[in-house]
């Protein structure tokens, strides 16, 4: 009887110890799932999980308790679970004006921005990618360095230009075009000249990267052909590099629609978007129902640009 | 596709390059300006970076900011190799279409969504576990590492797909086990790629006002989070010699970092060439 109990014992502890074997081993093996699980968990615990609280507290009701908004699930007397769920918050943001003019207004001005951006982007891409051996990677560097010093400073650097006494007006006075300063600063305008000027790289960067790739034959050919330049940069360069635009775009369009600095320091309180909003209404309200159901809300404004986004560079990754 | 380039893209290549340096340029101007008001010119003087380098308050914000700088750096960069690794070099897993989609998402994601997620998760996590007990150098370092680590990984993806997978080839011909090839070939190799994706996550959390802003408590100032607060309410002469200061540094680390990578790519091109010759 007890020699049979600790051969059990011993079995036992075999058992175990082919486990810890056999995992170990295992590990060996798949050091693989290691490296894959070390950031899967870290996005999993930092990135999705805080969006299913926002979820979570968008459907809540304000409190005055910390933190501010009532719980999902309740147990009543006798362990009972009550589940409450209230879209309050969603009917709030829709019935009231301010917020409906803020989202259409952010989204007009991205993408008017973007439009912009296109327009000058372009044919700088262009220009960079028909320079020579030398101008070239010094061109390229040159878009790339204000991609990467500080965003807010480069905002600040503006204020000083299109302020009433700033760079601009005094030069524009002093060229007699006008009398009186214009007023710039704080306007629709700062906001456009902001947004261009911060996110012109990242519409220029993915066009040239698009247009590097293009084969000049085909445009020789069509001139060949007798095509007129106009004719052969429309039916020829211009579709080739519709990836490089759709890319570009989106780069602009998705954070320009989301800003809160640019139209902070540029706009003032006279442009209304919706990222300031939702800032203002987390720091000076503290009603985070309804700042969770703004983002939400902004969230589902942006999830059809970024699945596009997603999609075309999954595509990109593939042809390489 | 070099070729000739017409005077209307010369003309918009002046007109863009303008558009990026006069603003800039200006700002570094005007912060020798002895003048109290930065529009109005009072002559040359360094006034205003004695006046900074007084102030304990920036200086602070500069230790703050630097640390966090640091640590999301390092942390970020590992973070992204091993993700870049998992995307592009281990074929098919489980979870591999929400672990990509997750590693792109934090690149477009608006701040404010980001921002406003990660606070209320940290408050979250203090009301259940206690923890974090205050907001501020732990908590923007975690919000900072989990969106430039994605930065980090596309950089990191874009060279292991660009520097091919012959030489990776060669070695398991060789005999070489998959471990021995990932240390004594890939990682050498990927070395310029983690240096820039280093600087750049090293640069983003530097520049990041929004995010820090959501996740930071009371008292705990990084740099963009100080300036900002001074130049909501206008133009001032030490911010402008601050921001000379930080452009000065800045343009300096990219330009070795650059000489860094051009160097490295022609070394690569030679190592290809010589692997494809002899298989």
């Amino acid at each position: 009887m007890n020699i049979g109990m600790k051969n059990d014992i011993s079995m036992k502890v075999k058992n175990q110890n082919s486990i810890v074997d056999r995992f170990l081993r295992r590990l060996q093996e798949n050091w693989r799932s290691i490296v894959i699980i070390i950031p899967f968990v870290w996005l999993l615990m930092f990135f999705l999980f805080p969006f299913f609280i926002v979820a979570k507290i968008s459907l809540a009701e304000i409190k005055i308790a910390s933190p501010p908004f009532t719980s999902m699930v309740e147990w009543a007397d006798g362990g009972i679970m009550t589940i409450r769920i209230v879209f309050d918050n969603f009917l709030y943001i829709i019935n009231d004006s301010l917020y409906i003019n803020t989202y259409l207004n952010s989204v007009k001005i991205a993408s008017t921005a973007t439009v912009i951006s296109l327009l000058l982007g372009y044919p700088i891409a262009y220009g960079i990618v028909r320079s020579g051996p030398i101008a070239k990677p010094i061109l390229l560097f040159m878009v790339i360095l204000p991609f990467w010093t500080s965003f807010l400073l480069r905002v600040y650097a503006w204020m000083g230009l299109l302020a009433d006494q700033g760079t601009i007006n005094s030069l524009l006075i002093a060229l007699g075009f006008i009398n009186e300063p214009i007023q710039m600063l704080y306007s629709e305008f700062a906001v456009y000249i902001g947004i261009v000027y911060t996110y012109l790289p990242f519409m220029i960067l993915p066009l040239y990267a698009n247009m590097e790739k293009l084969d000049s034959s085909l445009n020789e050919a069509a001139a060949d052909l007798g095509s007129k330049p106009t004719n052969t940069f429309f039916k020829v360069t211009l579709p080739l590099t519709m990836p490089g635009v759709i890319a570009g775009s989106l780069l602009v369009f998705i954070p320009a629609s989301g800003e809160y600095v640019i139209p902070d320091l540029l706009g003032g309180g006279n442009v209304q978007m919706i990222g300031r909003v939702l800032f203002n209404e987390f720091s000076r309200n503290t009603d985070w129902p309804v700042a969770s159901a703004v983002a939400i809300a902004m969230l589902f404004l942006l999830v059809f640009p970024i699945i596009i986004f997603q999609h075309y560079q999954g595509k990109a990754a593939e042809g390489n | 596709m070099y070729g000739k380039r017409s005077k209307f893209l010369t003309v918009m290549l002046t007109i863009g390059m303008a558009f990026f340096y006069i603003p800039i340029i200006l700002l570094v101007i005007y912060s020798f300006n002895y003048s109290k008001l930065v529009l109005v010119w009072g002559g040359w003087s360094t006034r205003w970076y004695k006046v900074l380098f007084e102030s304990e308050e920036v200086w602070a914000a500069v230790n703050m900011s630097l640390k966090i700088a640091l640590v999301n750096a390092t942390f970020a960069t590992i973070l992204g190799m091993l993700a870049a690794l998992s995307m592009v070099r281990f074929g098919k897993f489980r979870g591999r279409t929400l672990f990509g989609g997750m590693l792109v998402a934090p690149l477009v994601m608006p701040e404010v969504i980001t921002g406003l997620s990660l606070l209320v998760m940290f408050i979250t996590l203090k009301q259940f576990f206690g923890w974090p007990e205050n907001r501020g150098f732990a908590t923007i370092t975690i919000a900072h590492i989990t969106f430039s680590m994605a930065y980090v990984a596309v950089t990191i993806q874009a060279r292991l797909t660009g520097m091919g997978q012959s030489l990776e080839e060669a070695a398991a011909d060789l005999g070489a086990k998959p471990f021995k090839v990932l240390t004594a070939i890939t990682m050498p190799r990927l070395t310029p790629a983690l240096i820039s994706g280093w600087l750049l996550a090293f640069t983003l959390s530097l520049d990041d006002l929004v995010i820090a802003s959501f996740v930071s408590g009371p008292g705990a100032n990084t740099l963009p989070i100080l300036i900002f607060s001074r130049i909501r309410l206008g133009l001032r002469p030490d911010i402008n010699a601050l921001a000379t200061i930080i452009i000065l540094v800045v343009a300096v680390c990219i330009a070795i970092a650059a000489l860094i990578m051009f160097r490295q790519q022609k070394r690569d091109m030679l190592d290809q060439q010589l692997a494809e010759g002899e298989k």
